[in-house]
């Protein structure tokens, strides 16, 4: 218990610490920022006087749900990416904390970081799309829920991403950037699977973007209850169960290549 | 006191067939492959047949290293640029996995316990390694936080090491990009201290520094051998204060110890074998037939 209550703290070292860096890089965040909003809105904006509210706010959620899942991912790999630049890579690895300590750190910090810029997305859409959008038909408790379960598996991948910038932090980067955009092709993120090829869509069946999209677009489109999305959520949680011990294990191993083969020193 | 007592519960229950030392190293073997470096031109078809058949070699960074330190002693390892010094630092500090031999901290091997051994130790780099817009202060706090130190008794410990280094404590809220080079390297100093470490290894920790600044840091490594127990590794390039600090010296070439001692003992010896050198760098050159900036 008292392992527990200091591996919680030790954590926190890894949140303030990245809150303590995006406020020091704030020019970098308000760029990011502006990115999403403008990304939101140029899809957004495709549908305006081409289709219902209904179509606005299916291409407007999976703008926003994309930008969220992809921070999620991004973030955990970033922060390996970015101790590795910074040379303290070696010092974090060096102090008496648990991997799983250091990696669940990184992780809480991506969910509230996520959060945090997907909610100041989301409040800024009404003033750009007014009448366009109607939120009035949205179960919120069902959307809430299916982000929660669904960061379990983009956290998972996440860790999985993170063993590329350990090894190689400038190859690294392109790594993740390569599976975030095979995610971005087969998830449904604007189009229904079922316009993908028909060699493509195996891949959708296991992405879990495609179930986390399903559950949020009925849950904002059609107001779904949790019960009704009971089946797609179960599935996306045993993705999540899979993916986060698959992404430890993976990091554990990758680290301890890192460690046999020395790559582990300042890069950049 | 509670330093004594520190090393008694750090070696309590362990096997004394062999005497604790607070650091032992046996047969300590490193290698890494690096592909072969090519002489000359290459015609394009051989460029092609390189990309896609890469001969590896073998480099031996550290090869057959043992050593041991006692408790209160600072051990010192002398060696060029590339002689293995900083790759033997790493594997003591657990950040590299040794190909063949043992470390033990108090008696823990830094392989099958690392956690433990972890806890007891830490290490200054002759590159600073900070996140570089942060400030010393929010620095040092992430740090003490991984070691499960509160941030007031952080803050507080940080000022008093920081002071002690000659650093200005009003400075600490300064992102360390705007900090000159010795002063990174004394907040480097301070971040490895702050956690109390048993074992502290200081990769040329002066290297680098204007001379204030190194006489600022030499000082301080005195004073921590002066009021703790600690064990404590050098490695230097300067003889000057390698014959200051350090009870005992190895000279390190191409990953191999050639040479162990105190430096009377290094002196002496080497007097004895080739003719009468008068310093250390006397000894260090007759050794390893070289000078100690000399790249290899």
């Amino acid at each position: 218990m008292l392992n527990l209550v200091r591996e919680t703290i030790v954590s926190y070292a890894f949140i303030e610490r990245n809150f303590n860096l995006l406020k020091r890089y704030m020019s970098w965040e308000i760029l990011f920022f502006s990115y999403s909003i403008v990304n939101a809105l140029t899809i957004g904006l495709i549908m305006v006087g081409r289709g219902s509210s209904e179509d606005v706010l299916y291409l407007v959620i999976g703008a926003l749900i994309w930008g969220f899942l992809s921070i999620m991912m991004r973030e955990v790999s970033d922060a390996i990416t970015w101790e590795r630049w910074e040379g303290t890579i070696e010092y974090t690895f060096m102090a008496p904390i648990y991997r799983i300590t250091h990696l669940v750190g990184s992780c809480l910090f991506a969910i509230l970081y996520g959060l945090l810029r997907t909610a100041l997305v989301l409040a800024i859409m009404p003033f750009f799309f007014g009448e366009h959008i109607n939120l009035g038909n949205a179960n919120w408790l069902t959307m809430g829920v299916t982000v929660l379960i669904s960061s379990l598996s983009f956290i998972g991948i996440g860790l999985m991403a993170a063993i590329f910038p350990l090894l190689s932090p400038e190859k690294g980067q392109a790594a993740t950037g390569i599976i975030q955009s095979v995610l971005l092709l087969v998830s449904g993120i604007y189009y229904e699977i079922e316009v993908l090829p028909i060699w493509l869509q195996p891949i959708s069946k296991i992405s879990p973007a495609t179930y986390t999209l399903r559950s949020i677009r009925a849950a904002m489109l059609d107001n779904a209850s949790l019960e009704s999305q009971i089946s797609n959520l179960s599935l996306l949680l045993i993705i999540g169960l899979l993916l986060i011990p698959l992404g430890f294990w993976v990091f554990y191993f990758g680290e301890k290549y890192a460690k046999r083969v020395g790559r582990l020193k300042r890069s950049g | 006191m509670s330093r004594v007592l520190e090393v008694v519960r750090l070696v309590k229950g362990k096997s004394v067939e062999q005497p604790i030392y607070g650091l032992t190293v046996r047969g300590v073997t490193k290698h890494f492959y690096r592909s072969k470096r090519t002489n000359g031109k290459l015609r394009f078809h051989q460029k092609l047949q390189h990309m896609f058949k890469r001969e590896r070699e073998v480099i031996r960074a550290v090869d057959d290293i043992s050593l041991e330190v006692n408790i209160g002693e600072i051990y010192g390892i002398l060696g060029a640029n590339g002689s293995g010094k900083s790759t033997l630092i790493r594997l003591i500090s657990t950040l590299l996995l040794p190909d063949a031999g043992s470390i033990h901290v108090f008696g823990d091997d830094v392989v099958t316990n690392s956690l433990k051994v972890r806890r007891v130790m830490n290490r200054v780099s002759v590159e600073a390694s900070f996140f570089k817009r942060l400030s010393s202060e929010e620095n040092l706090i992430y740090t003490a936080r991984l070691y499960g130190i509160p941030a007031p008794e952080a803050e507080r410990k940080s000022k008093q090491i920081l002071e002690r280094l000659g650093f200005d404590a009003n400075r600490m809220s300064e992102e360390m990009e705007h900090l000159s080079r010795g002063m990174q390297q004394k907040v480097a100093i301070a971040r490895a201290l702050l956690t109390t470490p048993m074992l502290l290894l200081l990769d040329e920790p002066t290297t680098g520094l204007d001379p204030k600044s190194k006489r600022d840091v030499q000082a301080f490594i005195e004073n921590i051998r002066q009021e703790r127990n600690a064990v404590i590794v050098l490695t230097t390039h300067d003889m000057v204060e390698a014959e200051k600090l350090c009870d005992k010296i190895a000279i390190i070439d191409k990953g191999r110890f050639i040479a162990e001692g105190t430096v009377e003992e290094l002196i002496a010896n080497a007097s004895s074998q080739n003719g009468a050198p008068a310093t250390l760098e006397d000894v260090f050159i007759a050794l390893t037939g070289k000078g100690i900036e000399e790249e290899e």
